[in-house]
């Protein structure tokens, strides 16, 4: 790229640039502004910009948790706060568990040579392929009826004390919170493991080997120099993971029961219906939007390091 | 002490294999055995009677199963295909250091960022044939209006994909242009290359290894897409959009067969299971090459 050549693109290249912007996030902001009106503005549509904001619709959208009521609501249909709460606990316990679990098997495929490492390195890579509704009819058919603590087992009096439920039944994974939490790590691992192995091949060998002289176990050098050492690789990681569990609809909503929905659950009930409530379902949205934007305006960088991380080394 | 040491590894490893054997392989293998039953989801797996491949040859069989495949194998090359050009097209036009860049960049991963259930509510809003932004649009500048989520339901469900997933490709493509080797490029330079030709002739096969990746890693995603599909046009009209994870969840979840949801799924399956294996012999392939250059260069000096 010539510096002469620069000089002439220049306003079209802007020009270029202004409007991918302006695609890419012109769909958000036309979310985000539609969230702000009431339904008769959106379907009259008389103009774009000039409306009169309202928070009426993240209202109705939040009615079961804010703490004053509202007036323009008869009755709190849409259990969006409930909904929400889940969502945050699912996707931020599976990410930290995924985090974990997953960092100390990348640690042992790149740093030690054991039996049956090639296996499982190959059945990590292999996995990461298994699309979401391939797992749909198996995971409903096993958290159902397989993976459940038998009603005469203590263990089970024990949880139907602690949740004082009135029907002794036998205890499974469906309906839990736990259960969808499983299925998350383990869709999320391979991918994680993956993303991992190429920031600890990085890490200098002499760093490890200096601390164990010094009289550190194998966890102690892990937790205290490996750790530290790939932090980006796992905030990228960790955003991944995040981005998919919060995201994901399909097997939560085989998983979940009416306690344990999350967002995306109700979002796709909402939509459903005949006469769509657009202002509504698009607070909605946009609460269901909000915490992966924030992720990317403040850690875009990492984001991108990892994305090439997993997809160019292969 | 040794044993210990020997012991280290498998302790790391252990988490892992024991979820991922539980909640993956373990449900994979129980998938198998179901699509050799005749099984509705108020049976347990026990109750389930066992009719051989039955389910397999009923699909085989089944025009709707082949028109979902169809709908899937064109969605999948059109989606793939398109964001391909798109993505290294700009890429290649926009590889120049400059200010904005990073400001261009963050503002490319938010709809990838955006969960796929959010990205089709905006679509069908943009969609709608009344309300929806691009018909008014059309007919503020006095042209007809489009009927989008019914006769071109495909073609709006793929440009929504690209929508999304095009800066996928093109940031990989600009951090694969960037690694280039800045040496091939000058020489080309100064030897005079157009460009065009240093585009042809220099970047593009340098950046294919690269390239081919992704591509396949795109098009693995595309057959998993199911929730902006869902969101759209819940497979409609009639079958135009129904995609093969979308007619699985259908089949389990409406028509309750849970067998043939799992002969289905095994389809797919094998599918994706192809284009893996074709992935990972590509970048053995292109590891063994790389190795045998640099054995031939060293053999020379």
């Amino acid at each position: 790229m010539a510096d002469a050549n620069r000089e002439k693109q220049n306003p079209t290249f802007y020009a270029l640039m202004f409007a991918l912007v302006f695609m890419s996030i012109g769909p958000v902001a036309l979310m985000f502004i539609n969230s702000f009106k009431l339904d008769v503005d959106i379907i009259s549509g008389t103009s774009g910009l000039l409306f009169m904001p309202t928070i009426q619709n993240y209202e109705t959208a939040l009615c079961d948790v804010l703490p004053y009521e509202i007036d323009h609501l008869d009755y709190c249909s849409l259990k969006f706060g409930g909904a929400f709460i889940n969502s945050l606990i699912i996707a931020i316990i599976s990410t930290i568990l995924t985090l974990i679990i997953g960092c100390m098997a990348a640690y042992a495929l790149v740093r030690f040579r054991f039996m049956g490492r090639d296996t499982a390195s190959l059945t990590t890579l292999l996995v990461r392929m298994v699309p979401p509704a391939v797992l749909l009819v198996p995971v409903f058919g096993l958290w159902n009826n397989e993976f459940c603590i038998d009603k005469a087992t203590w263990v089970a009096e024990w949880l139907h004390d602690i949740m004082d439920s009135r029907r002794r039944r036998d205890i499974c994974l469906a309906g839990t919170h736990s259960g969808i939490i499983l299925v998350y790590v383990a869709m999320n691992l391979p991918f994680v493991i993956w993303i991992l192995q190429s920031f600890i091949v990085q890490v200098p060998r002499s760093l490890e080997e200096a601390a164990r002289v010094d009289g550190a176990g194998p966890f102690g050098v892990f937790f205290r120099i490996v750790l530290p050492l790939i932090k980006p690789g796992l905030a990228a990681a960790a955003i991944f993971t995040f981005r998919i569990a919060w995201n994901e609809y399909l097997l939560a909503s085989a998983l979940s029961d009416r306690d344990t929905k999350t967002v995306p659950i109700l979002i796709v009930n909402n939509m459903s219906e005949f006469n769509v409530e657009w202002g509504v379902i698009m607070a909605t949205g946009m609460l269901l939007a909000i915490p992966p934007i924030i992720f990317t305006l403040i850690a875009s960088r990492q984001i991108i390091t990892g994305m090439t991380a997993g997809a160019v080394k292969g | 002490m040794n044993a210990a040491n020997r012991l280290t590894p498998y302790l790391f490893m252990a988490p892992a294999v024991v979820i991922m054997a539980m909640a993956l392989i373990y449900p994979l293998g129980y998938m198998m055995y179901g699509s050799f039953l005749d099984w509705n989801p108020s049976q347990t797996i026990g109750e389930a009677e066992f009719v051989g491949t039955k389910n397999y040859v009923t699909l085989w069989n089944d025009p709707n199963f082949h028109e979902s495949l169809w709908v899937t194998l064109k969605f999948a090359f059109f989606c793939v295909s398109i964001e391909m050009v798109l993505g290294v097209g700009l890429a290649l036009m926009l590889d120049r250091n400059v200010r904005g860049m990073t400001f261009l960049r963050t503002m490319f991963i938010l709809p990838m960022m955006i969960a796929p259930v959010v990205v089709g509510l905006m679509w069908r809003y943009m969609y709608h044939p009344t309300v929806g932004t691009f018909n008014r649009t059309l007919d503020g500048l006095g042209l007809p209006k489009i009927d989008w989520l019914g006769h071109h339901a495909l073609t709006s469900v793929i440009i929504a994909d690209i929508w999304q997933w095009t800066p996928f490709i093109f940031i990989l493509a600009l951090a694969a242009l960037q690694s280039l080797p800045r040496s091939a490029i000058e020489a080309a330079k100064i030897d005079g290359a157009t460009a065009w030709q240093q585009i042809w002739h220099i970047k593009l096969p340098l950046m294919m290894p690269v390239l081919i990746v992704t591509g396949l890693l795109r098009l693995i995603d595309a057959f998993k897409v199911l929730e902006v599909i869902l969101v759209l046009t819940e497979g409609g009209p009639g079958l135009s959009t129904e995609i093969l994870a979308l007619r699985i969840s259908r089949t389990a979840t409406e028509f309750r067969e849970l067998g043939v949801a799992a002969a289905m799924s095994n389809y797919l399956l094998m599918l994706l299971l192809l284009l893996t294996v074709a992935m990972f012999a590509f970048t053995r392939w292109q590891e063994a090459r790389a190795n045998r250059l640099r054995a031939a260069v060293e053999e020379d000096t």
